[in-house]
């Protein structure tokens, strides 16, 4: 084959199809404005400030607002570095590493860009996510260059998938081995591609529209049920917000930017305090304890439980973990790693709330 | 009847013409409709109701790249450079899109559809196109689905204001008079200066809790709704009367319970401690109580009278509704992976590398295209070929009359959940279909969905007669269903054979039991394969008959329990 092999392409080469990104993100339902949901608001927040968390699996009813929330969710993130010109979109602090052009290229040079928050599409193809050879050059002038994927453009993010559980199969099978490793391996079409690729998996979906994979499962850190509120005067507020925004969103995102950029604020403050948050290890003996009693499999839940309470200390502006930080996020952390047994009868989060009890009264 | 067929017809109009005036915020309408002179009339005035507007039309069966967008091949190697389809979705924007035989969605387009009425965008992420477009359109679901076939996925009409029945009509009911255009423009123009009153947002909230409509969707489609009727009266406000249409036609068609009687509806509609949280008006309030009781009543009477026959037995709404997956047979897109060859990347997959390498050697050929580097012709196009692996749905057919004791539908309970529960590890899909009485039920369409599979078998009544035959000809049906969707039926029928409803209903064993046999040759002329556990307590004659007409292997279980059952199934499989 002719043609010349460029693998790192400028970031202006990314194609002129692309949308940009702010259009969609700055007509969006603000977070801040969302009623009730608590659950799912503060699993959200919690992964966007300890992302060592893993992901969020959002599973709930029909119009509860689940995707509202985690799309809501990229207005709320603080900006962060990223390397400049990068098509990667290397993050310099991230633990993934850097690509191999900007390993080559140091000292860097590093701009403010807002969080992405990834949309995985259905109907979404492989090449899409993981990268592929670039059409229009190939076709056009026979060359062979490298255009990445969705996985570039959430790294350092994230990256979320609605209806999760339609996800097709060989999907799957690339994300769970992308999570696994930080890193996107591409290998197809003759191109042989590496770039570091870290990000929070969202997932929402309906549990009545199939299970998940086990594995899929366990690459969520927390797993969040959210049901239609059921006290009146919180879902007037809902209609009532909503009808707001319908009629005039730009007026109705105004009125809340002032509650947005105190959420804002809320993270920086809890991402700053976070490393010098302690862990008693009376607390780290009551998650092994409540772990135990619950019988989840090897230590995933230990570790996420523990890191998940001291990001929520961090959120509360406290610089130790308590049983209260614990037992509050112990149903999101514990409740998909439960051993599945089919004939169980009592929901998984009934389960955990009686560990709970029992653990921690 | 006339009379009310018309009014039937006349309530479609209105709820077109509604539509019509804010397609994008209502939804749609989901409109039940047969084939026949409403359906017909139907199509003629959708043009005049829309004269101006896009009316896209979604075939059942439309490949994924057609809806969402993807790479036009054809014109790209023409054109020398990418040329993307933008798909059907994003060309209705600003328009309305028609999906006829609405209950044969596939659930992945049904998803597409949700999340483009949700986001009024789609994005495409696919064929090396990455693009977000604009996508506001309204919809209109023709179901033509028979009464207890399979319903257009629920999630989806969730999403649609309206929820039509037109079944029935004859074509003299089908006459009326439309909303003038200029009506529908001018409210249009005066919409966006609506305003819905704050304790309207209220009351709908509250009467969909009445109702026990569970979703917010539908108070929000109704609040979209007052505005809408309040522009086509020409007021900048929403009235009471506004409410009342509203909750009439977006409410009630989903109401699951009937409202509660007047002295726990008085309480329940202003809680005081509502009034503490509240900001609004108090004053006011109190009339709501008033008005909410004149306007549930209307409610009320608005609910459709065989979803109160429906209540009343205990099921709420239609059964099924998961939406049917096309009967067409898709080439496989996973699976164990097989060398590339011809085909059309429109509906397989592109294999690129491929596809280059049997281009490259007539590129001396085809030096004076002119194009580009490369000159590649539709005759070089290479798909990834795979061999899918078929996934098995077991269906089971459990006679749950009272000649089959009770305690041995418990236990067929009992065998359903421990298959699935293994149908969950290996992937396949598990039924369940139970025949008492005068007829046969299912109780549970193929799923794999574990927490589905439990709730419906936990409320599956017993006692009454056993049409064995009806109850292998929904078999039948359903086995030819999953046939059709590329996988492999398996059947397991629990009875004791006693065969004593007919088909027709009527009691009278000997007719019952030579429909039974007919039933069962018609099983084995379509070659299913099959199991039939006799559950009598002493073995029959009949039963290992029946099971030599069905062409099913035999087992006679005097003692089974579920263990014993599951176990005797899975060796079988």
């Amino acid at each position: 084959m002719h043609g010349t092999v460029k693998l790192f392409p400028e970031t202006e080469s990314r194609g002129p199809t692309r949308a940009p990104l702010d259009r969609i993100m700055n007509h969006a339902f603000p977070f801040a404005a969302i009623a009730g949901q608590d659950e799912m608001k503060r699993a959200l927040m919690l992964a966007s400030i300890e992302p060592a968390i893993g992901g969020v699996l959002v599973f709930g009813d029909r119009g509860t607002g689940k995707s509202t929330a985690i799309r809501a969710l990229a207005d709320v993130l603080p900006e962060r570095e990223t390397v400049a010109h990068c098509a990667y979109g290397c993050v310099p602090q991230s633990p993934a590493g850097l690509c191999g052009n900007c390993e080559d290229h140091k000292p860097l040079k590093t701009v403010k860009s807002k969080v992405p928050v990834v949309d995985l599409p259905l109907g979404a193809t492989e090449d899409r996510i993981v990268g592929a050879l670039d059409l229009e050059r190939a076709l056009a002038h026979g060359e062979k260059r490298f255009e990445p994927g969705l996985l570039a453009r959430a790294h350092g993010g994230f990256l979320y998938i609605d209806e999760v559980n339609l996800l097709e199969d060989h999907l799957v099978d690339i994300l769970l081995d992308v999570t696994a490793s930080g890193e996107n391996v591409v290998e197809r079409e003759g191109l042989s591609v590496r770039h570091p690729a870290r990000f929070v998996l969202v997932g929402s979906g309906n549990p009545e529209e199939g299970e998940l994979r086990p594995q899929l499962l366990d690459r969520f850190g927390l797993c969040v049920e959210v049901t239609t509120p059921t006290d009146i005067a919180t879902r007037i507020e809902v209609v009532r917000r909503r009808d707001a925004f319908e009629r005039d969103r730009q007026a109705f995102i105004e009125s809340y930017a002032k509650d947005t950029d105190a959420l804002r604020k809320k993270i920086v403050a809890a991402r700053k305090r976070l490393p010098q948050t302690d862990v008693s290890p009376a607390i780290l003996e009551k998650a092994a304890e409540l772990c135990l009693s619950l019988g989840t499999d090897g230590l995933r839940g230990e570790l996420t439980l523990m890191r998940t309470a001291r990001a929520l200390a961090a959120l509360d502006g406290k610089k130790t973990v308590t049983e209260a930080h614990l037992k509050t996020v112990a149903p999101s952390v514990l409740r998909h790693r439960l051993r599945k047994n089919p004939l169980e009868d009592v929901g998984s989060t009934v389960r955990v709330e009686r560990a709970i009890a029992a653990v921690l009264p | 009847m006339t009379g009310q067929g018309a009014a039937r017809w006349q309530n479609a109009l209105d709820a077109l013409a509604l539509f019509a005036i804010d397609p994008h915020r209502l939804g749609g309408l989901h409109m039940r409709v047969q084939p026949g002179p409403a359906r017909d009339a139907l199509a003629e005035v959708l043009p005049r109701l829309f004269p101006s507007t896009k009316l896209v039309k979604l075939p059942a069966s439309v490949p994924e790249t057609r809806l969402g967008g993807g790479l036009d091949l054809a014109a790209t190697l023409a054109a020398g450079k990418p040329i993307f389809d933008q798909g059907l979705l994003a060309s209705a924007d600003g328009g309305i899109v028609i999906a006829s035989m609405a209950e044969r969605l596939e659930r992945r387009i049904a998803a597409r559809l949700e999340s483009a009425l949700d986001t009024g965008h789609v994005k495409i992420e696919r064929d090396h196109l990455s693009q977000d477009n604009d996508a506001r359109f309204g919809l209109i679901l023709f179901d033509e689905s028979e009464p207890g076939e399979v319903a257009p996925p629920v999630s989806l009409c969730d999403r649609l204001a309206f929820s039509i029945t037109l079944d029935g009509l004859s074509w003299r009911d089908c006459v009326g008079d439309e909303t003038e255009q200029h009506q529908i423009e001018n409210a249009r123009t005066l919409l966006p200066s609506v305003t819905l009153q704050s304790q309207h947002a209220e009351m709908l909230v509250q009467l969909a809790d009445c109702l026990g409509i569970a979703s917010l969707r539908a108070p929000l489609l109704a609040a979209s709704l007052c505005r809408v009727l309040a522009a086509r009266d020409g007021r900048i406000e929403t009235s009471d009367d506004d409410v009342s249409v509203a909750a009439q036609m977006v409410l009630a068609p989903r109401a699951t319970r009937l409202p509660a009687p007047p002295q726990e509806e008085q309480q329940a509609p202003p809680p005081p401690e509502q009034d503490q949280t509240e900001p609004p008006s108090s004053p006011e309030q109190k009339n709501d109580g008033a008005l909410d009781d004149v306007i549930l009543d209307a409610v009320a009477a608005a609910i459709p009278a065989d979803l109160l026959a429906k209540l009343k037995a205990g099921q709420g709404g239609r059964a099924l509704g998961r939406g049917a997956e096309a009967g067409r047979k898709a080439p496989a897109t996973r699976g164990r992976p097989l060398p590339s060859g011809r085909g059309d990347p429109r509906r397989e997959r592109l294999d690129l590398l491929e596809t280059l390498r049997a281009a490259i050697p007539w590129q001396g050929l085809r030096q004076n295209h002119g194009l580009g580097a490369l000159a590649i012709r539709k005759d070089d196009l290479r798909v990834k070929r795979f061999r899918p692996h078929t996934r098995t749905t077991t269906i089971f057919v459990v006679d749950a009359s009272g000649s089959s004791a009770l305690h041995r539908l418990a236990e067929a309970k009992g065998a359903v959940e421990l298959v699935l529960a293994e149908c969950y590890v290996r992937r396949d899909e598990a039924a369940l279909i139970a025949f008492r009485g005068t007829k046969a039920d299912i109780i549970l369409p193929p799923t794999r969905s574990l927490t589905r599979a439990r709730a419906r078998l936990k409320g599956l009544p017993g006692g009454g007669g056993t049409p064995l035959a009806l109850g292998l000809d929904a078999a039948c049906t359903m086995a030819e269903a999953v046939k059709r969707k590329g996988d492999r039926p398996y059947l397991i029928l629990l009875t004791d054979a006693q065969a004593n409803v007919a088909r027709d209903g009527t009691g009278g064993r000997a007719r019952a039991e030579s429909e039974a046999f007919a039933a069962a040759d018609q099983l084995r002329a379509r070659g299913f394969a099959s199991l039939l556990i006799d559950t009598s307590p002493r073995p029959q004659p009949k039963a290992s008959q029946l099971a030599a007409r069905m062409g099913a292997d035999y087992l006679a279980l005097p003692q089974a329990d579920a263990r014993t059952l599951a176990a005797a199934i899975t060796p079988a499989r």
